[in-house]
């Protein structure tokens, strides 16, 4: 065997979007057309879109129809606009003008989808693709590119830029395949559907080879190789069959009742975005909840949430937990998450910016409504909040002093509040070489961003995926470090970063000395037979 | 919360708090469009005393209200089939968009 063509062969890293395994034909799909079309009077302009917007309509029926379920959903919204009067007649009115029909159509589209675009809610912002979709459906059909459902080699590992869901629902998955994309999202419609189906999808790959014959798609380990050896190939075909065996084998595990190893047990808890989580059929094996995110209220309404909204929603999951305990995160928005009204504009650097406690304390008249409603559903469980982005203790008191000032004043106000266990999330490498100095009761490792500011790498820049590595050694001495002081002061620690849900790196965090993790829910189950067979003295 | 009500001879008002969870989104917004498409009636709706009415058959104008949960949206139609317009609107908003709409 050419020992140098096995070197040369490539492999391109990208996130997860949906976990799984494709070996197959390589396919560039090119979605945004951009061939040159001949434009006839206003008379033909106008005849060539209503025939374009028939076409769209028909096709977009029929995905609809065949998808079905949450997917029909998703197209409701496009056969609507298609059938929209006060959205379509002054596209007609600009060809009647002069306009040519194409451009007419992409500028129309053009300012609806920036206007989604800058909508504060995620929700609103995530339509702006499905615009895009039919803004390049009809497109495709103006400018004479083949409209049809392109005829794609079964099995395939299909690239491209991204892949509005309409694209993606024309796709025949029946044999397997996967979705290599070098923009995208985990959070996008296409992301998830192709997790509803279980098609493999890795995202933001950034550039990739234009031309390959065959690829080699890992969901799990989010890496794209393209005309693999057979060295390559063996590799990835064991990691496959064993990915196989262990998805079949973890759920058997979820109904145990703990993990442990090295004879201690280990604390499995679930981290939830939003109340609706925990309808997940996983989440009723957690030991409870290790990180309970609240930025999704501030997307709820306009403006900011009320205390009732807050309160409703605390309530709501400690009721679920029962007598297990719930972590509640106090806002976390700056940084990548501006949240208007509330977070700082113009920061040069909003990583490093007034974020997370930092903003809490410089908005107490935002962040005692959250205390108020935390007090409140304190009685009612057992819960804990945790303050994130703290790098002195002096933060941890102010927040203190003004909670339990909230706390008194409710009592006045004779109403029953309790004030709960304070604890802090370890994130900023500062509170993480000093954790001694903090009187909390309890630490959560933040280790996405932990890793992120000690390694100087914004981890969704795919350029550094090398250098971000959460396993490096300083990354794993401010683990351990925790840990361990965590273990000679009595106190709890878990982690509840992406590391907690990784196999790869469980190992290295049990060794470290931590007892709980804390895991998406479609993690835990994974991760309980991971610690399982380290325990048997196996490997993960 | 139904408050129909006959002003102005042709013109029939209703008004209902929007309970709908993530506002008047996409799904909301193309069930309250279909069920207005389906009266011959002209039917405007607005948001919370927005100053401007727009029309409750587009899709594009009703996502544009940019609604959020608990805004009172008012509805005013005018025709021959106006007040039963008003009704079924007031009702659908009012129920939270049911999956089996009329």
């Amino acid at each position: 065997m050419n020992m140098r063509a096995e070197i040369a062969r490539v492999a391109y890293r990208g996130r997860t979007a949906s976990i799984g395994f494709a070996h197959g034909p390589f396919v560039r799909v090119d979605v945004v057309p951009n061939g040159k079309r001949q434009i006839g009077t206003p008379g033909d302009e106008k005849l060539a879109i209503r025939a374009a917007l028939d076409l769209a309509g028909r096709q977009i029926a029929l995905l609809a129809n065949a998808a079905g379920g949450e997917a029909s959903q998703i197209l409701e919204f496009q056969v609507a606009l298609l059938d929209d009067e006060d959205f379509l007649d002054p596209i007609f009115a600009a060809i009647h003008a002069g306009t040519p029909a194409d451009e007419a159509w992409s500028s129309a589209l053009e300012e609806q989808i920036a206007d989604y675009n800058s909508a504060p809610d995620e929700y609103l912002q995530a339509r702006s693709s499905d615009l895009a979709d039919l803004r390049d459906r009809v497109l495709r059909t103006l400018r004479g590119g083949a409209n049809e459902a392109p005829k794609l080699p079964s099995g395939a590992v299909i690239c491209a830029d991204d892949l509005p869901p309409s694209r993606f629902l024309e796709i025949d998955w029946s044999s397997g395949g996967g979705l290599a994309l070098l923009r995208g999202s985990p959070t996008s419609h296409v992301a998830l559907l192709a997790r509803a189906r279980g098609i493999p999808m890795v995202v933001q790959l950034g550039a990739v080879a234009e031309r390959a014959q065959t690829a080699l798609l890992d969901g799990e380990h989010a890496t794209l190789e393209l005309d693999p050896g057979t060295e390559q190939i063996d590799v990835f075909e064991r990691r496959r069959e064993a990915h196989r065996k262990s998805r079949a084998a973890a759920h058997a595990f979820l109904r145990r009742p703990a993990a442990s190893w090295d004879g201690e047990k280990i604390r499995l808890l679930i981290n939830i975005q939003r109340v609706e989580d925990l309808a997940h059929g996983d989440a009723q094996y957690a030991d409870g909840i290790g990180l309970m995110r609240t930025e999704f209220l501030l997307g709820e309404q306009a403006g900011l949430p009320d205390e009732e909204s807050h309160y409703l929603a605390y309530d709501a999951v400690l009721r679920w937990a029962g007598k297990r305990p719930v972590t509640i995160r106090t806002f976390d928005a700056g940084g990548d998450k501006p949240v208007l009204g509330f977070t700082k504009d113009g920061e040069a650097n909003p990583f490093l910016g007034v974020r997370g406690l930092r903003l809490c304390l410089a908005r107490p008249d935002i962040f005692t409504v959250q205390l108020r409603a935390l007090a409140r559903a304190a009685m009612h469980g057992n819960l804990k909040v945790m303050f994130p982005m703290v790098t002195t203790p002096e933060e941890l008191e102010a927040a203190r002093t003004l909670f339990a000032d909230v706390v008194s004043r409710l009592q006045a106000e004779g109403i029953p509040v309790v004030l709960p266990e304070l604890g802090i999330m370890v994130e900023v490498p500062a509170a993480a070489l000093t954790i001694e100095r903090f009187k909390a009761s309890f630490f959560s490792i933040g280790s996405n961003d932990l890793a992120q500011y000690v390694t100087a790498c914004d981890r969704t820049n795919g350029a550094l995926a090398k250098l971000s590595d959460p396993l490096h050694p300083a990354v794993l001495e401010l683990i351990g470090r925790t840990a361990q002081y965590g273990k000679r002061a009595g106190i709890s620690v878990s982690l509840c970063g992406e590391m907690a849900g990784d196999p790869r790196c469980i190992p290295a965090l049990l060794s470290c000395g931590l007892r709980e993790l804390s895991v998406n829910p479609s993690a835990l189950a994974q991760v309980k037979q991971t610690i399982d067979g380290l325990s048997r003295g196996g490997h993960p | 919360m139904l408050e129909t009500s006959k002003a102005n001879g042709q013109i029939f008002t209703g008004s209902v708090r929007l309970i709908h969870a993530v506002g008047m989104h996409a799904r909301p917004a193309v069930r309250l469009t279909k069920l207005a498409k389906k009266f011959n009636a002209h039917i405007l709706i607005r948001a919370s005393n927005a100053a401007e009415w727009t029309n409750a058959k587009s899709v594009a104008k009703v996502m544009a209200l940019r609604a959020v949960r608990d805004s009172i949206i008012e509805i005013q139609a005018s025709g021959e089939d106006a007040e039963a317009a008003v009704a079924a609107l007031v009702d659908l908003v009012a129920t939270d968009f049911p999956d089996s709409g009329p």
